[in-house]
């Protein structure tokens, strides 16, 4: 291999805090769901270089398994946001805050 | 040879892309940065040859759920939020969390790596279809279909979530 492992995996690191940054900071909920994806992006950069750098074909099965997961999560919270949306008239997470006490 | 200039360039884009999506204020600008990043994202894959994850990277992020995001905020028919709010104890508690979550991210990877079993190099073969299909329909066979019972699940539950008179 070219490329050193652990620059993929501090890439992998980077892409995962500016996920998390997007989650903490923005307050619209597809943004927050979008950052969701790009974290679960940044665990597989580091599976598939990881599986690629062991010769192990097991993480890159696992990253299938989390693609499949992923695509479940997008539709199962668009579904949840357009039924927020539809009740509240906004997506803005400081409007929705039924659990707030 | 070719392997490094590529991968800096494609994470430079990925990384450009995501904090893109972190700082766009429309929401379908923000979708459009992140198709960006996935695509970079595939491009790496590529240069890990694992040529069958990065062809389901573009087929299903990039061409499946990014299109469902750009309907949904389509179909929300979104104005522009505010980026930044008031609050700022909370948002300087946010940044410092990042940093901590990066730091010790870095450090992890920096100190482990030593940890790791020795790299035996990339097989011809290794991120090929049929080696995949291989470990997926004998090894991995009953995970394989847990996920598509969950998948049929999602998919009920999404047009349950979304009808008109569910709540």
């Amino acid at each position: 291999m070219e490329v050193a492992l652990s620059w993929y995996l501090t890439l992998s690191a980077v892409l995962f805090v500016i996920g998390v940054a997007g989650v903490l900071f923005r307050s619209n909920l597809i943004v927050i769901l979008m950052s969701v994806e790009l974290m679960l992006n940044a665990a597989n950069v580091a599976l598939v270089a990881l599986s690629q750098s062991m010769g192990e074909v097991s993480g890159q099965v696992l990253v299938f398994f989390v693609m499949s997961v992923a695509a479940a999560e997008a539709a199962i919270g668009l579904a949840i946001v357009i039924a927020i949306f539809r009740n509240k008239l906004t997506v803005d997470i400081n409007n929705i805050n039924l659990f707030k006490w | 040879m070719l392997a490094e200039p590529l991968f800096i360039v494609l994470s430079t884009a990925a990384v450009i892309g995501a904090l893109g999506m972190l700082i766009s204020r429309n929401p379908v600008a923000g979708a459009l940065w992140l198709i960006l990043t996935l695509f970079c994202v595939a491009g790496l894959y590529l240069t890990l040859s694992a040529e069958f994850i990065a062809v389901v990277q573009v087929l299903v992020y990039a061409g499946a759920i990014m299109v469902l995001f750009l309907f949904v905020i389509m179909l929300l028919n979104l104005g522009s939020l505010p980026l930044m709010e008031k609050m700022d104890w909370k948002k300087g508690l946010a940044f410092a969390l990042c940093l901590i979550v990066l730091t010790q991210l870095v450090f992890v990877v920096a100190t482990g790596l030593e940890m790791l079993p020795a790299e035996t190099g990339i097989a011809a073969d290794a991120g090929s279809a049929s080696t995949i299909a291989k470990s997926l329909f004998t090894r991995h066979m009953l995970e394989f279909e847990v996920i598509g019972v969950l998948l049929l699940v999602a998919t009920v539950g999404a047009v349950m979530l979304a009808k008109r008179n569910f709540v």
